[in-house]
């Protein structure tokens, strides 16, 4: 029994070996790096001059840097409820019983895995006050006209709508919830006179608490690293603002500037830690926010 | 299932309106709403230049300007930077596919202590916002001399990711043991098992890694932003940009290409519809 343990640790380690090597080079590894680049200035060249808190210590003092956290946060609070709710009303719609659902699901899924990059350009043609197709539309039903990307106020509200065209994904996991719901669950709710909106909010909702974890947690994780939308929409130089009034000057493109335009990698690395800290400390609050919510008992 | 004898009876009639019509409103109103920028994308690729500066603005090209296309593709070597994007999807497409099936094997059809640990642990670097190892790893390729070449690109493909790993796991757990107990019993090596019994099996979760990696690859802005400096090398997401710098650039001539970036995605996914679907659906993390 102990030869065939063995023999199996053995072949079980070296069929995971390539992870295991990756895991350690592409992620452990730099992780650390950057945390003893933090700790010095660098330009890429030559060798890190130690300047012990330095990096961190500017952190306090950087304006700029303040207010790509802010609008971070600020995207990452919008973006994050607003996609949670449109990825459940999307599964819902896909989830009716009509018989030609599947081409309703796949337009409305075939959005998500198309290139942000190329949506950006189609959100700005879009979204212009003058010749986009979205402000001709409030036009005509009397809806004030909004300057999406050239105002300050309503820029960041945009790149969060425009990441609603990418709901198609997480609503198919939501509908793989809905549809391992037992159906006599609904059919004793109704026979006891419970209404579809009672039925959704007693029995859907509570049950597809997990996927909406893992959703919020997801989503956290990719409303902090934003960068592409506003990279693309807004970022015409290395020292230009970014979005009127910085509006779109998020964390990782800041991150950005700083190592790759700035040649700064010892403060930019200083940058990344901060966030690995904050991503860290928001997934711990939710799951410890989840505990209270989230229902596990019913398979 | 076909409900010709409703307009019998009227309260069938009634229910038809309830689940018949009100769902197929609701979901027609929603699938336009999503096409919207989509339509506009391409109406706006069509229109003349004159038609463009139109106020109000035309909901349909007065005089399609197919030329459009032919003038945003020989506005940035389009063609070469089609083939690099191929090149590099290709190349994550490749790596993905050899490595995560032999990384979810050892993960799921060979029993040893702490693999369950050590899976959980690849599961949970899914969340961890990648920027993170960005400045690190650019100097780790920088040392190797690996910037400006798509080795950055393609090389990490080749030692496993969490989602694909997870997907193929998944796949593996549902496939009976009898098989690979049975060769085991006749001597066959785990190498062998995994070769000829179980990489055959693993076809459909295969093909759903590879559409996965090769649409993930398409997509890549950062990576190819950071990794590569000239011109030869850009994909189409960041020679795309060309067009940004332009400031005198047709909407136009923008949404031409937009579309001509799209069109390779949604082809894809009309070839291989079955498996992006269930590569979402076995993706949803149960409980």
């Amino acid at each position: 029994m102990g030869i065939i343990r063995g023999r199996n640790l053995r072949n079980g380690l070296l069929f995971v070996s390539p992870w295991i090597f990756g895991f350690i080079a592409f992620q452990v590894y730099p992780i650390f790096y950057s945390l003893r680049l933090s700790f010095t200035r660098y330009s890429g060249f030559g060798p890190p001059t130690p300047i012990g808190l330095d990096n961190f210590r500017r952190l306090f003092s950087d304006p700029l840097l303040w207010k790509a956290a802010y609008n971070t946060l600020y995207y990452t609070a919008l973006a994050v409820p607003i996609g949670v709710v449109v990825a459940i009303v999307l599964a819902l719609a896909m989830n009716q019983k009509v018989r030609e659902v599947a081409v309703y699901r796949a337009l409305l899924y075939v959005p998500s895995i198309l290139p942000i990059f190329a949506l950006s350009f189609v959100w700005v043609v879009f979204s212009n006050p003058r010749y986009g197709l979205l402000n001709h539309l409030s036009r005509l039903v009397g809806l004030p006209v909004i300057d999406w990307i050239g105002d300050p106020r309503w820029s960041k509200l945009s790149l969060v709508l425009l990441a609603q065209l990418g709901a198609g994904g997480p609503a198919l996991i939501f509908l793989a919830g809905l549809r391992a719901i037992p159906t006599e669950l609904f059919e004793s709710a109704e026979i006891d006179g419970a209404g579809p909106i009672r039925r959704f909010f007693r029995i859907t909702l509570p049950l597809i608490t997990p996927v909406i974890l893992y959703d919020i947690i997801l989503g956290l994780s990719l409303g902090l690293q934003v960068f592409t939308q506003a990279y693309v929409i807004a970022s015409t130089g290395p020292n230009t603002m970014v979005g009127p009034d910085n509006s779109l000057m998020f964390y990782v493109l800041y991150v950005y500037r700083n190592a790759f335009q700035f040649s700064q990698m010892g403060y930019a690395s200083a940058l990344v830690w901060v966030l690995f800290m904050v991503s860290l400390a928001l997934a711990l609050i939710v799951f410890r926010w989840a505990k209270s919510w989230v229902h596990y008992e019913i398979e | 299932m076909h409900t010709s004898s409703f307009t019998a009876n009227r309260v069938s009639a009634k229910r038809y309106v309830t689940t018949g019509i009100v769902p197929r409103v609701i979901l027609v109103l929603m699938c336009t709403l999503f096409a919207l920028p989509f339509y506009w994308m391409i109406v706006t690729s069509l229109k003349g230049s004159t038609e463009l500066t139109v106020f109000p603005p035309t909901l349909w090209p007065r005089d399609p300007v197919w030329r459009n296309y032919r003038d945003a593709v020989l506005f940035i070597p389009f063609l070469r930077f089609f083939m690099n994007s191929v090149i590099l999807a290709a190349g994550a497409t490749i790596g993905a596919v050899l490595s995560n099936s032999v990384i979810a094997y050892g993960f799921s059809r060979i029993p040893w202590k702490g693999r369950d640990i050590l899976f959980y642990i690849a599961i949970a670097t899914v969340f961890i916002p990648f920027p993170i190892t960005l400045v690190a790893l650019f100097d780790i390729f920088a040392r190797l001399g690996w910037i400006n070449t798509y080795l950055p690109l393609i090389v990490p493909a080749f030692f496993g990711n969490a989602f694909h790993m997870f997907l193929i796991r998944q796949f593996l757990m549902g496939i009976s043991h009898d098989l690979s107990d049975a060769a085991r019993i006749d001597g066959a090596g785990e190498l062998m098992i995994f070769s000829r019994i179980i990489l055959p099996l693993m076809k459909p979760a295969l093909a759903v890694v590879a559409i996965f990696a090769a649409v993930n690859a398409w997509n890549d802005f950062l990576s190819p932003l950071i990794y590569l400096q000239t011109q030869e090398l850009y994909p189409l997401s960041i020679g795309l940009q060309f067009f940004r710098a332009e400031h005198n650039i047709a909407f136009s001539l923008l949404m031409a290409a937009s579309t001509l970036v799209v069109i390779p995605i949604i082809v894809l996914f009309i070839f291989f519809q079955r498996y992006f679907v269930e590569g979402i659906t076995i993706g949803a993390i149960k409980g």
